[in-house]
């Protein structure tokens, strides 16, 4: 059998150092090529995990082990099961569209630029197939190397102070995850994952734990209060750093709950459940309204994403079927979403290079096909039915109806909220008069931006209305994931 | 023991030491315009010595004059590291050495006196072996600090130096002579037992361990004995600072493992509740310091005392695991510290000093290469995989909770927190602005290759780390270190 995994995570690693080897700025035409075609390769050599997976069993597949560093019994041991291997596909795809973003976009350091969009994709593919904690480590840091020079390099006025804040954020809830996986190396003589299920932990070792791994991921997902890096870091990204940023490194916090927290301290995620529940209602209606409020159309967008996410960590810590599938399927669904409006956002802002909505008003009349591309991720956005976010949203709010129905109230407050946001934001900025004269002046979507967008719409519309495939993989090992949850290890 | 096996054992040392009284005197015969044949055969003397430890590497332990020396896989090891640093000091400095009038016999001597001293440190098996060494390799290396003598800084920078140093060797010889006083010997060996066995006066004993951690302490340049890094760091030329940034930091390490491990296990309680202070210290106060700097020299040296307080959490764990850690540290920080100030000096030009942190603005569309490679080293400094620099973090946090110092791990994790800040400002100084100078960067070809050769080492080590950790497990478990 090919080694698909190593081939998700070394391919467009290696497609990225060939563009920071061949690229020459003066010359960008070889070097997008280059990034494109390696982020197609990328994305094709993920497409057997799919079509080769098998849905009946909730272990690992496609797995690969051999030795890395045997002084510590480290393993490159890569796998994925129904709960990873969408984030890899996931990844992989937002990938070429994000090359494909920035192909004219882009035309300071282009090879630079695109070698460090393809070899975080790489690492982000290693973050979500790794079954070696350290190997998981190593590719969960690596991956802040991309971004920080991402945003710092190509971004807005305030890149610096964004580009630093994002990687110290990161880095403090990090690092206690390294002192907390040696730990559990230290009591079970082994940095394999799936051994850490087995291990027993008493109460007071699985809190302190899970406030190790707690802070890391709540940083990453971003949970209130922790979340304030993620609006400075997407206001200043470039368009494609603010697609990778809401599409995919946010979902690594996410995917690490379910990973390590659950399945390794579930005694104390029952214990703390209420405590991250309350976390994740504050962020649904309190940065919902905050969402409300922005003047910045890709700040609207980070804190709908910030709300979008306290969706997903709710649903984890329902500790239910609905409620986990539910929460995994709101990431996806928002890796889509997010990264088509931030897609949107960037097709505006490189025709009036603002992202201020009182900037904009009646784009419809000058460019009708964007603005029907907006109105269907805007809608999604809100999570109406026949998009995908109604999938995620609807199971969580089912979930939690039926654990208290006061809960389900408060999420599903969400759902009007969401809507309110994007659509007032929808409104001010599509509809109306033409507001200036650069509005009037804003050209049409030129067809690499109309096939950008369209792509992105048919994955939205196909999993709002046929989720079907995309829970059936994950069924099983969310199965598999609550019944580590329900058994106690003290 | 034949007088031939115990050359044997300092086959290395001859070498050395041979070579430096061949180049003093081939020195007087060549004209300023040849110097580089000086410097080609310190090149070649570092090469036969390198040479002839590999030929005469062998697993026993031997102990040669007396028990007064040790050659141990340890030792070779070591030497071998310390070749490797002192070359590639050589090869880096050439240019620098040239434009400020240092391309000189003197400073190939006395720099092969600093291998020799450090030589001596790393196979002593005997407290008077061990604090010649120190005296041989810190009385050149004051000379060294001092040899570019237009300028008022090196001068001042060697005197404190000199001072504080000398002052540290007295301390450290005090010590030793309190715990000859309690245990009757200055063997490494027999004071282990003795120490071991419970004889001798205990009280005396704590003293001369104070002493000497102190001693030893100054030489790492740990908190609160790091005053004279900064300054020395700063006010020596670069090239120096680069010899005494690198090789020493073996002979400090050889020094706190021949005098804590080798005679002093005994007393590991006593001893790792001191190091504990002092890493502490040592971290906490040179991540903070180093965020003020703006000289780079003085930023590297805040970090240096970072990171030999980092090591000593490995260390202070006192088993295999601990002492494997913080030999695997202090070889990847070396590996480090020379591509660090190696590039300081690809910086620099005739009459110009690269010792700003500002230099280094706008350093990626100067030069993407070589602003990659500082990338490297910075990401490496901080710890951040893929590079070396996260495994070294790694073994020694691994140590230490091994040992039981969660909260130690903790605190160590936190500061390299404060330390990615400033490591950061370099990366993003290089990539995010607009360069001032905009002058080209030349280099010599033999150093632009060994540089970036040494800069993507720290990677591949970092995406395959095993080989090294084993090396450091090997020479510590076959020189009998628990």
């Amino acid at each position: 059998m090919m080694p698909y995994l190593s081939l998700a995570v070394w391919v467009p690693i290696v497609a990225g150092l060939l563009a920071l080897a061949f690229g020459r700025d003066r010359e960008p035409g070889p070097v997008r090529w280059i990034a494109l075609v390696g982020a197609v390769a990328g994305f094709l050599v993920t497409v057997p995990l799919y079509t080769q997976f098998n849905t009946t069993t909730s272990a690992m597949q496609f797995v690969e082990m051999s030795e890395w560093i045997p002084r510590f019994g480290i393993h490159y041991h890569l796998g994925v099961d129904g709960i990873s291997l969408l984030f890899i596909l996931l990844n992989s795809f937002i990938t070429v569209l994000v090359v494909w973003a920035g192909w004219e976009v882009i035309t300071t350091r282009v090879s630079q630029y695109m070698g460090a969009f393809l070899i975080q994709s790489g690492l982000i593919n290693g973050v979500f197939c790794a079954l070696d904690g350290i190997l998981f480590y190593f590719f969960f840091e690596a991956m802040l190397i991309p971004m920080y020079l991402i945003i710092g390099v190509w971004g807005g006025p305030n890149r610096m102070y964004a580009a630093i804040k994002f990687f110290l954020y990161t880095l403090v809830g990090s690092l206690l995850t390294l002192v907390a996986l040696i730990y559990l190396y230290s009591v079970s003589d082994s940095f394999e994952i799936l051994d850490w299920f087995q291990v027993p932990l008493s109460l007071r070792t699985q809190i302190l734990l899970f406030v190790a791994f707690f802070l890391a991921f709540a940083v990453k997902v971003p949970m209130w209060p922790v979340h304030t890096w993620l609006p400075d870091a997407h206001v200043e990204a470039p368009t494609g750093g603010s697609v990778v940023l809401a599409a995919i490194t946010l979902k690594v916090g996410g995917y690490g709950f379910v990973r390590f927290v659950l399945p390794i301290l579930p005694d104390a995620s029952r214990y703390l459940a209420g405590f991250v529940i309350a976390l994740s209602l504050i962020a649904i209606v309190y940065i919902g309204f905050v969402a409300l409020v922005q003047a910045d159309m890709k700040k609207l967008i980070a804190y709908s994403s910030i709300s979008h996410m306290g969706f997903v960590t709710l649903g984890f810590f329902l500790f239910s079927q609905l409620g986990v599938e539910g929460g995994l399927a709101q990431m996806i669904s928002h890796g889509f979403v997010s990264a088509a409006l931030f897609l949107c956002v960037g097709v505006m802002y490189d025709r009036l290079h603002s992202r201020l909505i009182a900037d904009y008003g009646g784009v419809v009349n000058a460019m009708p096909k964007f603005a029907a591309f907006m109105m269907l991720f805007a809608m999604a956005n809100s999570g109406l039915p026949a998009t995908s976010g109604f999938v995620g949203e609807f199971l969580v709010v089912l979930a939690s109806v039926r654990v208290n129905f006061w809960l389900g109230f408060a999420a599903a407050t969400m759902m009007i909220l969401g809507a309110a946001y994007t659509l007032w934001m929808y409104k001010r900025v599509i509809f109306g008069a033409i507001a200036n004269q650069g509005v009037a002046s804003m050209p049409e979507l030129s067809r690499r931006e109309f096939w950008l967008l369209g792509i992105v719409a048919l994955a939205v519309l196909a999993m709002g209305v046929w989720p079907k495939p995309f829970i059936d993989v994950m069924h099983i090992s969310v199965v598999d994931l609550l019944a580590h949850v329900a058994q106690s290890k003290l | 023991m034949t007088f031939a096996q115990n050359l044997l054992a300092v086959l290395p040392e001859v070498v050395i030491l041979t070579a430096a009284a061949l180049i003093l005197i081939v020195d007087l015969f060549v004209a300023d315009e040849r110097r580089h044949v000086t410097y080609w055969l310190t090149q070649l003397a570092l090469l036969v010595a390198a040479c002839v430890t590999l030929k005469t590497m062998q697993l026993d332990v031997i102990k040669a004059f007396h028990n007064m020396i040790v050659d141990d896989m340890l030792a070779d090891i070591l030497r071998m590291t310390t070749f490797v640093a002192v070359s590639l000091m050589l090869f880096y400095s050439r240019s620098y050495l040239v434009a400020r009038g240092l391309f000189r016999g003197e400073t190939f001597v006395l720099t092969l006196f600093v291998l020799l001293g450090i030589q001596v440190i790393i196979s002593g098996n005997s407290f008077l072996t061990l604090y010649l060494g120190v005296e041989l390799m810190s009385l050149s290396l004051y000379a060294l600090v001092a040899l570019e003598r237009e300028r008022s800084g090196p001068a001042e920078a060697s005197m404190k130096y000199f001072v504080l140093g000398a002052l540290a060797s007295g301390v450290l010889l005090y010590g030793m002579s309190m715990i000859y006083g309690a245990t009757g010997s200055l063997d490494i060996d027999l004071v282990a037992r003795s120490v071991l066995g419970g004889n001798g006066n205990s009280l005396l004993l704590t003293f001369g361990l104070v002493f000497v951690v102190s001693g030893v302490a100054f030489k790492l340049g740990v908190v609160p004995y790091h005053m004279w890094i900064p300054d020395v760091y700063d006010g020596a030329p670069t090239a120096i600072t680069l010899l005494i940034g690198t090789a020493p930091e073996f002979a400090g390490f050889a020094l706190t493992l021949r005098l804590l491990s080798g005679a002093l296990q005994g007393m590991a309680i006593d001893w790792q509740g001191m190091l504990i202070v002092l890493s502490v210290l040592s971290m906490v106060l040179g991540n903070i310091v180093a965020i003020a700097q703006s000289s780079i020299k003085r930023m590297l040296a805040y970090s240096t005392i970072a990171h030999m307080g980092f090591m000593l959490m490995g260390f202070l764990a006192a088993d295999l695991n601990g002492y494997s850690a913080a030999m695997f540290y202090t070889v990847t920080y070396v590996l480090t510290s020379l591509v660090s100030f190696g590039l300081i000096m690809v910086l620099s030009r005739a009459g110009f000093e690269a010792d700003r942190i500002e230099d280094f603005r706008g350093l990626n569309q100067r030069s993407p290469w070589w602003a990659f490679i500082m990338l490297l080293v910075m990401f490496s400094l901080a710890g951040i995989p893929p590079m070396v620099g996260f495994y070294a973090k790694f073994t020694v946090i691994e140590a230490a909770i091994n040992a039981g110092f969660v909260w130690l791990a903790v605190l160590g994790v936190v500061t390299s927190l404060i330390g990615a800040f400033y490591y950061l400002r370099i990366v993003r100084l290089m990539y995010f602005e607009d360069p001032v100078d905009r002058s080209p960067l030349e280099t010599r070809r033999d150093t632009r290759t060994l540089l970036s050769a040494n800069g993507l080492l720290l990677l591949l080590l970092g995406i395959l780390p095993q080989p090294l950790m084993g090396i450091c497990v090997i020479a510590l478990t076959q020189s009998n270190f628990l």
